[in-house]
């Protein structure tokens, strides 16, 4: 995967996105990966995959892990996931990158990108719900 | 109306009257139905958000369909914007696309 001629591209799309890095777009990327990964194991996707931007010229500005969620539907067979969640400031092309190396990837079970016109301060409305409700669960063990 | 259950509004009542209308106009006009304002209209009310599942969540109905706005009250862009965002939800498989 990592041959010659993908380092090459790298330099060559580096350089064109030097010029124009003042107003690369920003993204938000959802990835779901396979449940039976250790949650570990799933957090070092985001580093693979910040890898994988930076060479393209790339940055990741954020990274959060919401854990093993269930899944609404089954996706390709699971009912569970983990679910990282980047904010991203990159070029165009560091994103089809991105998005082709977890087609290959057989842990990612799928993903979403999103392009915003400005980055969430502090953690998103997932973080936000699972901080509160960990709290009930917390009191409620107390109880039993 | 019908007896959807999710819709924004059920919870505050009907008896929370707009300052504007008579008190007794429901007793006349059987069929009269209030002005809601839509809850997305006052200061700090929710930002629409695909990652915002309980605020999404009162927008679907129990089969998981995407409420309409005359039962909602929200205003067509925001319908909009709530439709795309419960759509990218769904792909997240965060909300479902059939319920039940």
């Amino acid at each position: 995967m990592s041959g010659a001629a993908t380092v090459a591209g790298a330099r060559l799309l580096r350089l064109a996105s030097r010029e124009d890095a003042a107003d690369m777009p920003l993204y938000e990327h959802t990835v779901i990966a396979r449940p039976d990964l250790s949650a570990q194991q799933a957090q070092a996707l985001a580093d693979q995959f910040g890898t994988v931007l930076t060479e393209q010229g790339g940055t990741v500005a954020k990274v959060e892990y919401w854990g093993l969620r269930n899944l609404s539907y089954r996706v390709k067979k699971n009912r569970k996931g983990h679910y990282l969640h980047l904010n991203i400031d990159a070029p165009a092309s560091a994103m089809s990158e991105l998005e082709r190396t977890q087609r290959i990837n057989e842990d990612v079970l799928r993903y979403l990108t999103v392009r915003v016109e400005a980055h969430e301060e502090g953690p998103s409305a997932v973080m936000q719900a699972k901080s509160s409700r960990e709290e009930r669960g917390r009191r409620d063990r107390f109880d039993r | 109306m019908t007896t959807e259950s999710t819709g924004p509004d059920r919870g505050q009542g009907d008896d929370r009257r707009r300052s504007t209308e008579p008190p007794n106009i429901t007793i006349r006009r059987p069929f009269f139905r209030r002005r809601k304002s839509s809850p997305f209209s006052h200061a700090d009310a929710p930002k629409i958000d695909y990652k915002d599942v309980k605020l999404l969540q009162r927008f679907i109905s129990e089969r998981g369909k995407i409420v309409p706005r005359r039962i909602t009250a929200v205003t067509a862009k925001e319908q909009r914007q709530l439709a795309q965002a419960i759509k990218r939800a769904r792909e997240l498989a965060l909300l479902p696309y059939v319920a039940g």
